[in-house]
């Protein structure tokens, strides 16, 4: 077949004149963990005081690595280092992680370019359950805990379970009324939490914090206890790729191409659902991470669910943990509000060269 | 292997009350290559996904190489069948050879993805099936006939012994249905692969496949090569239009 040897040889060129970011992946993991450190450091240094980047490491190396360097700080400075800032930074980029991960694989698993972490109702189930935490005036704590957080945590759950077995019901396809019914339970669940923030009084402040989002009350318990659930789901996640790839082409070619559709579509929801839920219960809700950075990776490496779901995990990391940073040295503004600010134009700028061409 | 590749026994299928497949059987033996015929809503799409194990009839059985398809996990009928979708559409902007690359999940290793067999399945693929020049193009925006040849290539690149089309000709111009019907004959003569389509143009039907199945509401009417299933009584009877409108390449037979 001379014609198609001759097209081949024509799309060659092409080709070859695309290889980029997107055939190295490699290089943008490398990139991400260099992102990935600097954070740390700066994350550390940066507050009320500051701390010199050298003192940051050999703090570190003497902690946590063992090595006998000679003390050129204070007590007080690795206190500050290993106690209080350490764990924030470590939050926001668990955090980070979590949402851009559960945020791909919502985007993949409905399809839906627009769906984030919170579509099918977690972030107001998570609402009001730290809502209703507030306003109960028993108070207790295991692990550094409250109600809030554990509140949160299960009102997060509760309310996907109830959307997913709700959506079940009735003969829209499963997407469409997945969607729908998270729309629907979602209304339900806000009028839930306006109703108790205007009969919560004083605590009203309290529900407001916690619906901005921030790392202020991030320790290492908390930080400990988030830990194992949202590395686990999410290398889970990372290991039904294929599923998610399957997909791509709708839950039919998904069927051809030998996925079990019912079946991953529970899974992963169940999975992404759980990152979700362990990410909003130590931070509250932080928007746009989890819409955002999955497309800023698909944007460089394509729609590949292996590259894509790593990739998103050390860019939501990175992107979340340079926010808390910029919002700490802004005075103290919620980090949501950082995320919205940077994340918005760059998105926008993002998506105009994205309309150019298709190679970024 | 003997005995038929895929065979459905006597299926039957039902919406609520309105049955759309009527005690349907039907036996294609390995390395045939059938065209399903029929009007709008006789049952030919119900029939490919009864046949690939999407679709449970209430009545009889499916089968694929000998074994009921609903017994068979979907990797498995993945490995054994491909079926290039009828409508596909993408939420994120993927790359032509992406989408060929889909082809090859039900065999790439669950962990590690595509290996270099699947990367050279893929671009032999994308040669056999004449989508060179369309690499690197996002395929959202290609025409509706250069993304069925994608879909195509895709299927190809899946390496089934068994091909399944829905209307694989219904966006191309005459050029690209008969380049594609080309395609199909050179897949099902030189690599043996089992193509089962259905098609809605009878005149690609008689000139390109050998056996034709005439479905009419929900049973199968006639059965055979084009010269014996496409009788102008059958034309006025089943489609209900004149059969002088009908000019099919006859003179084979």
């Amino acid at each position: 077949m001379a014609t198609h040897a001759e097209t081949l040889v024509a799309a060659r060129p092409r080709v070859v004149r695309s290889r980029g970011l997107r055939d190295r992946p490699v290089l943008l993991v490398g990139l991400g963990v260099v992102a990935l450190v600097v954070a740390l450091i700066l994350g550390v240094g940066v507050g009320s005081v500051a701390i010199e980047p050298a003192d940051t490491l050999k703090i570190l190396a003497n902690r946590f690595l063992g090595l006998d360097i000679p003390r050129t700080w204070t007590d007080a400075t690795e206190t500050i280092v290993v106690d209080l800032r350490l764990p924030r930074v470590l939050t926001a980029m668990l955090v980070g992680c979590a949402l851009a991960v559960a945020g791909a694989t919502f985007q993949g698993l409905l399809r839906n370019p627009l769906a984030d972490p919170y579509v099918l109702g977690t972030a107001s189930g998570a609402a009001l359950g730290a809502a209703i935490a507030v306003l109960i005036p028993v108070r207790f704590v295991i692990l550094e805990f409250g109600l809030i957080q554990g509140f949160a945590f299960i009102g997060a759950l509760g309310a996907i379970t109830a959307v997913y077995k709700l959506s079940r019901i009735g003969g829209l396809s499963p997407l469409t009324s997945l969607l729908l019914t998270g729309y629907a339970v979602g209304s339900l669940l806000a009028a839930g939490l306006a109703m108790a923030m205007y009969v919560s009084g004083a605590a009203l402040r309290q529900i407001f914090n916690y619906l901005l989002g921030s790392f202020d009350a991030a320790t290492w318990p908390r930080f400990l206890a988030t830990l194992p659930i949202i590395l686990i789901a999410s290398i889970a996640i990372m290991l039904r790729a294929r599923s998610l790839n399957g997909l791509l082409l709708g839950e039919h070619a998904a069927a051809h191409l030998g996925i079990d559709v019912r079946r991953e579509r529970r899974i992963l929801l169940a999975l992404a659902s759980l990152v979700t839920a362990a990410a909003v219960a130590i931070s509250g809700l932080i928007g746009f991470v989890g819409l955002v950075v999955p497309h800023v990776v698909r944007l460089l490496v394509g729609p590949s669910a292996r590259l894509v779901l790593p990739l998103s995990a050390i860019g939501g990391a990175a992107l979340l943990a340079y926010a808390d940073i910029i919002a700490r040295v802004a005075g103290g503004i919620p980090v949501g509000v950082v995320t919205a600010i940077i994340g918005a134009p760059f998105f926008l700028l993002i998506l105009r060269r994205a309309r150019t061409g298709y190679e970024v | 292997m003997s005995g038929p590749i895929v065979e459905l026994d006597r299926v039957t299928v039902a919406y609520r009350e309105r049955r759309v497949l009527v005690e349907v059987s039907l036996a294609i033996d390995a390395g045939e290559r059938v065209a399903l015929i029929g009007p709008n809503g006789a049952g030919k799409s119900t029939l490919l996904s009864v046949a690939t194990g999407l679709l449970r009839p209430i009545e009889g059985q499916a089968y694929l190489t000998g074994e009921p398809v609903d017994a068979l996990d979907r990797l498995a009928v993945a490995r054994r069948m491909a079926v290039v979708p009828g409508t596909a559409s993408l939420p994120f902007a993927t790359r032509v050879e992406e989408v060929v690359a889909l082809g090859r999940l039900p065999h790439e290793d669950p962990f590690r993805g595509a290996r270099p067999a699947d990367k050279a399945a893929i671009a032999a693929a994308i040669e056999r099936v004449g989508v060179g020049h369309l690499v690197g193009r996002d395929a959202r925006e290609l025409s509706l006939g250069e993304r069925q040849l994608v879909l195509i290539a895709m299927a190809v690149a899946q390496a089934t012994p068994v091909l399944i089309l829905d209307e694989p000709t219904v966006h191309l111009d005459l050029r690209h249905q008969v380049g594609a019907m080309e395609l199909l004959v050179d897949l099902n003569e030189r690599d043996g692969i089992t193509v089962i389509s259905v098609l809605h143009d009878l005149a690609l039907a008689a000139h390109f496949f050998q056996r034709l199945v005439l479905l009419d509401q929900g049973r199968v009417v006639a059965d055979g090569c084009a010269a014996d299933v496409l009788t102008p009584e059958r034309i006025r009877d089943v489609f209900g239009v004149d059969p002088s409108f009908v000019h099919l390449p006859l003179a084979v037979g």
